[in-house]
């Protein structure tokens, strides 16, 4: 684990989330969680167990009913929604089950936007994107749009925008559901990989298979932590 | 435990939309809908065109008419005799026209003595028919004081105005069907041959002449045994000092009854002409001004459907940091330039209505600025008001629930 001097990447303390309603649904009912930097891990559980809540969450998409949200060390769920949006524009890197490309945009523009509201100028912004999209294994595929690529390669876009700006912290919902089978191993391996170069990624995913070759994996249901299991998997650095 | 609270955002990073990119995006996302674009533009263009191709016209055909107004002058004035009632056939006294004459600012005056004379074109056709062709006995410089000219043969002279010699007005030589004066071609006014010896060019001024056959004051004294009282004066006064003789005239020309005399400024019916034109005018602007409203409410509505199409991509945007306001801005930029270029496409449309319609009717091109600008401006504010609303909705949705696929 990585040392005490560096605040967690992701710091979770007792978060509770209640949407209105008669009665008030409970979807998370207190979580407590610390993600280190550098981790890869794994949030499993059913559909309905509250793990897209809790990606909400850590992802400043939503604030808590009560209990805290730290990011690198940042207490977040009390920032206004300018502010949030500050945090999600430099800190934080998405990737979804659904790509959420914007089409009629290059590949290059596309993961370029994920720097846009970062302040950057477009020159910068677009050489960047080309690194993270070469890093990625799409180095010929800059102007390509989304509709010209794979499913697979899609993908590889939308976790190239993820990276694009070095988040904190990057959180993967479902990021193989569209994905047949041999195409979600190149994704996560693509995932292990940028894990290995020191991104802390999330992975949300109901898939207990996908999730059992994660080094470590948090059990979630019914809105509450069932089990956290770490395995010491063999890392090449 | 370790957390830090922080005080100010700078740590964290804000979020950031460069205007340069908010146009950038919001191109991007009208190209992606060219057929949209177009067609949610077109209300506008409509709107704007129809009000910048009214204002041209109306400009470029008032600009027209003022031109045509000042080429004939807003100094004649016409003095009509008995207009009182039981007047009859009134007429002026004889002395009346060399009692204008003398008012200083009076620049001439010239006497029209109408007769009761038919006028035909031989001894064979019924003498009821006149076709509306009236004989007047003239003065000599009737024509200066009309700014008029003969386009056939000549104007009558001392020598021919004291025989039996016409000049037709253009109306009454057309109607008699003579064409040319080179032949000795003779009209009867009353029991009399005259012959024609010229033919006039049309009086905008004075429309009673072109359907007039005109003789001189002897040749109607010697040769029709009338009375030279003249039931009309046309007078030519010192352009700037018209509203001082107008008052002055009537009593000048009939001191006995002044009250029936009737005083008027031809010129005047061309005014009104115009005035009119502008009445309608103000119809078609208010048919723009509608045309506007739909288009804006064309926008607004291709705008609302767009955020609802569009509920992924600000999810995906606020994701990524977008602020509301960012969102908001976004949205709103691409509601102006869909009016811009609605509008843009409008003006240029309009222009070039007025400044093909003014050419063909031989018009001066006038294209006001103030409509140019005027019908730009409102394009875009008709935008920015279209796009106010679905904008705020773009912005007011929540990031989780727009995310949702």
């Amino acid at each position: 684990m990585t040392g005490l001097a560096q605040a967690p990447a992701l710091e979770l303390d007792e978060i509770v989330k209640e949407y209105p309603g008669h009665p008030p649904v409970r979807a998370l009912g207190g979580v407590s969680m610390v993600v280190e930097k550098g981790e890869l891990v794994g949030i499993v559980g059913p559909s309905g167990s509250g793990k897209s809540t809790l990606l909400h969450m850590m992802g400043t998409l939503d604030r808590p009913t009560s209990g805290a949200v730290s990011i690198a060390g940042h207490e977040v769920s009390s920032l206004s929604d300018r502010r949030l949006s500050g945090v999600r524009s430099h800190l934080i890197g998405f990737v979804f089950q659904d790509f959420f490309l914007l089409d009629g945009m290059s590949t290059i523009d596309n993961v370029a936007t994920g720097l846009l509201y970062t302040g950057l100028p477009r020159a910068e912004r677009r050489r960047r994107a080309a690194s993270s999209l070469i890093r990625v294994g799409l180095g010929h595929r800059l102007l390509h749009e989304p509709n010209q690529l794979s499913g697979g390669e899609r993908q590889r876009v939308a976790v190239a925008r993820a990276v694009v700006h070095q988040p904190a912290i990057v959180l993967a919902d479902e990021p193989t559901g569209n994905l047949d089978s041999r195409t979600s191993e190149t994704i996560m391996d693509l995932l292990r990989e940028l894990n290995n170069d020191g991104s802390t990624i999330l992975v949300i995913t109901h898939d207990r298979e996908l999730a059992a070759s994660l080094p470590r994996r948090v059990h979630i249901r019914d809105g509450l932590i069932q089990g956290d299991e770490h395995h010491t998997v063999a890392v090449e650095i | 435990m370790r957390r830090r609270s922080i005080a100010s955002g700078d740590e964290l990073g804000t979020s950031r939309f460069r205007i340069s990119d908010v146009a950038r995006v919001g191109v991007g996302s009208l190209g992606d809908r060219k057929i949209r674009t177009a067609l949610s533009a077109i209300g506008i263009t409509i709107g704007i065109a129809a009000m910048v191709a009214v204002l041209g016209l109306s400009e470029s055909s008032r600009a027209d008419l003022d031109a045509e107004i000042e080429a004939l002058g807003t100094n004649l004035l016409t003095i009509q005799a008995g207009s009182g009632f039981g007047a009859g056939d009134a007429t002026l006294p004889e002395e009346s026209v060399s009692m204008v004459s003398r008012i200083g600012p009076v620049q001439s005056a010239s006497g029209i003595v109408t007769l009761d004379e038919a006028v035909l074109v031989n001894d064979l056709v019924n003498p009821l028919e006149t076709q509306g062709i009236q004989a007047a006995a003239v003065t000599l410089d009737l024509l200066d004081t009309l700014n008029s000219e003969v386009v056939r043969g000549s104007w009558l002279t001392d020598a021919t105005a004291a025989w039996p010699n016409v000049v037709l007005g253009s109306v009454a030589a057309q109607r008699l069907g003579i064409a040319n004066v080179d032949n000795g071609q003779r009209v009867l006014i009353g029991d009399e041959w005259f012959t024609v010896i010229g033919i006039l060019d049309t009086f905008p001024l004075a429309a009673d002449l072109d359907r007039s056959a005109l003789i001189g004051y002897e040749a109607a004294a010697t040769f029709l045994d009338v009375d030279l009282n003249p039931s009309t004066i046309q007078v030519l006064s010192d352009p700037a000092r018209v509203e001082a003789v107008r008052p002055i005239l009537g009593a000048t020309a009939d001191p006995e009854s002044p009250e029936e005399v009737e005083v008027s400024r031809p010129s005047d019916a061309l005014e009104a002409r115009a005035a009119a034109d502008s009445a309608f005018t103000s119809l078609f602007l208010g048919l723009g001004a509608v045309a506007l409203l739909v288009g804006g409410i064309g926008i607004a509505n291709v705008m609302v459907i767009a955020v609802m199409e569009r509920r992924n991509e600000i999810g995906l945007r606020r994701a990524l940091g977008a602020t509301r306001a960012h969102i908001r801005r976004q949205f709103l930029s691409e509601a102006l330039m869909l009016s811009f270029l609605g509008g843009a496409a409008g003006v240029g449309l309009g222009s070039l209505v007025t400044v093909v319609y003014a050419r063909t009717q031989d018009w001066k091109v006038v294209l006001p600025p103030e409509a140019l600008f005027g019908g730009f401006a409102a394009a875009v504010l008709i935008g920015a008001v279209a796009g106010l609303y679905p904008a705020m909705r773009a912005a007011k949705m929540a990031p989780t629930e727009a995310l949702r696929s």
